[in-house]
């Protein structure tokens, strides 16, 4: 077995025991540990694929911001951790069946790899000789996909604007501070220096 | 033998586990004299002695600082969630040391040389923020809760700032690899030839989004002393406290060796003729710690809510313009793309 499989099989089981004890674990905030746990085994998976600039995305930004924001909100969140597991035995049927139909679309997709006739070439999109991937991905999203990735972005945009849209609401009756008013104060008006000798006091 | 250590899986483990040490046991060595360093700068600054009591004029001050943290008694707070409680300090110190993988002291020694060097680094300083607020959730206890929740907010405002920061240089390297980044900057006017002449704004700003990204003073917020007491600390004794303190340390001085390697040119001389060499590399960052020390001694602290200004209404409209007009001198190739580029005399 090469160092390869050896770290592969190790990352696939954190990334599913991360994913298995973020369900079951009883405790919200070990939940999204656990989560965290699978985002980065799922980086090493990337890293052994050979995406290495994938693998630091998804570090930087699922576990360096997003799921610090996950925790949080679930360590603020004063809820009864009783209640919830009770609610996720009522809608355990439904979530099995998605499960299963999900592992059945799985399965059949990556079983069609074998069988369709330009799937080994589809199967992994090739790097251009002589051009690191970070490189040969921003030719893609910033050249080739230049139109649709600026459309993402703006979607993005426009959502981030309703949100605060919807949430801000100007208040008159607080008292609000001017942070250029406050620099621009004249200090001599405000205060008198004194040059103190060392060791002799005022 | 040769054969054994470049061919064999045992081998290979082997040498590389001695790279590690290699970097790890001088870097914790010099962390020792550092924090005596920054102690001793602190003291000189408010006209006070500092540490002179153990060994010659205290310098071994840190060591025995070392042995009490190690040999007192590991206390847990009621109600605390043990397993996150210990783990918390360990993540500190591990994330804090794990960077340094990737970070060349001099042409090619280096332990791990990828691609996206610069983009580990900022993913691992991006985890730092999870010792922080795992001590802090665990201790269960109100001052050091406030206290991880300050530092969450924090630290993931100031890395929006240095990760802009950062592009803007990867667009005038063209690589996000430090070997190359440095040897970009590799020019015949010596110093001049560095980053800091064209980056010159953003120096500052990455230099005070470090201070706030560590928290150090004044950005210290999240161990407030006159309102949180220690902050997350406050519940940590002993060893795990004492991985807290290397852990921070360990990030200020990695801050140090990236604000040399991105702007300061790491191994390059500063002047030319001179040899360059692992001499300059530490001399830069020697010179930059100096700078943080000072800052902590000469500024106050800051308050929170204008931390939290300074970082998204300054910080992030300022180095994302710049990253907009480097990314438009380097398209166009403004002045025959030598101001984005800075390949002067290369």
């Amino acid at each position: 077995m090469t160092i390869a499989a050896l770290a592969f099989y190790l990352f696939a089981i954190c990334a599913i025991a991360g994913g298995l004890f973020t369900v079951i674990s009883r405790n919200p905030v070990h939940s999204v540990l656990w989560l965290i746990l699978a985002f980065l085994s799922s980086a090493g998976l990337f890293v052994l694929l050979g995406a290495e600039f994938v693998a630091m995305l998804l570090v930087i930004v699922y576990v360096g911001a997003v799921a610090v924001l996950f925790l949080f909100v679930v360590m603020m969140l004063d809820v009864d951790f009783a209640e919830l597991k009770a609610e996720m035995a009522k809608y355990m049927p439904l979530a099995l069946l998605i499960g299963v139909v999900l592992l059945m679309q799985f399965g059949l997709a990556y079983g069609v790899w074998d069988y369709a006739e330009h799937a080994q070439d589809a199967r992994a999109a090739v790097t251009p000789e002589g051009v690191e991937n970070t490189a040969a991905l921003g030719m893609l999203l910033y050249d080739k996909y230049f139109l649709l990735f600026q459309l993402a972005g703006l979607i993005l945009l426009v959502a981030m604007i309703g949100a605060i849209v919807l949430t801000l609401r100007h208040r008159k009756d607080v008292k609000r501070q001017n942070v250029l008013a406050q620099m621009w104060r004249d200090p001599a008006k405000a205060m008198e220096l004194k040059d103190v000798k060392p060791g002799q006091g005022l | 033998m040769a054969d054994f250590f470049a061919n064999t899986y045992l081998g290979m483990a082997l040498v590389i586990i001695g790279q590690v040490f290699l970097i790890v046991i001088p870097l914790l060595v010099a962390l020792a004299f550092l924090m005596y360093a920054d102690r001793k700068i602190w003291a000189a600054v408010q006209m006070r002695r500092g540490p002179n009591v153990v060994g010659v004029f205290g310098l071994l001050q840190s060591f025995a600082d070392f042995l009490k943290y190690i040999v007192k008694e590991v206390v847990f707070p009621a109600g605390a969630d043990k397993a996150v409680f210990l783990l918390a300090p360990m993540i500190s110190l591990v994330m804090a040391l794990i960077a340094w993988a990737v970070i060349p002291f001099n042409d090619g020694w280096v332990l791990s040389d990828i691609n996206v060097a610069i983009l580990y680094v900022f993913a691992v300083s991006s985890l730092e923020v999870y010792g922080v607020i795992m001590g802090g959730w665990a201790s269960n206890s109100k001052y050091p809760f406030l206290g991880s929740l300050r530092s969450a907010a924090q630290m993931i405002s100031y890395e929006v700032s240095i990760g802009l920061i950062i592009v803007g240089v990867i667009i005038s390297s063209g690589s996000m690899n430090f070997g190359d980044i440095v040897r970009a900057q590799d020019g015949s006017y010596g110093l001049f030839s560095w980053y800091w002449v064209p980056h010159f704004p953003m120096l500052f700003l990455f230099f005070i989004s470090a201070l706030a990204e560590t928290n150090r003073p004044p950005f210290d917020l999240p161990e407030a002393e006159s309102e949180l007491v220690a902050g997350y600390q406050v519940e940590y004794s002993s060893t795990p406290f004492l991985l807290f303190m290397i852990g921070e340390l360990v990030a200020v001085v990695l801050m140090c060796a990236l604000t040399s390697l991105l702007f300061f040119g790491g191994w390059l001389s500063p002047i030319p003729g001179l040899p360059d060499g692992i001499l300059w590399m530490v001399g830069k960052m020697l010179f930059v710690f100096f700078i943080f020390s000072m800052v902590k001694a000469i500024t106050p602290r800051y308050r929170y809510d204008q931390l939290m200004r300074i970082g998204w209404k300054v910080f992030l409209p300022l180095s994302l313009g710049w990253v907009v007009i480097v990314a438009f001198l380097a398209k166009f190739e403004a002045f025959g793309g030598a101001y984005a580029r800075w390949a002067i005399g290369g």
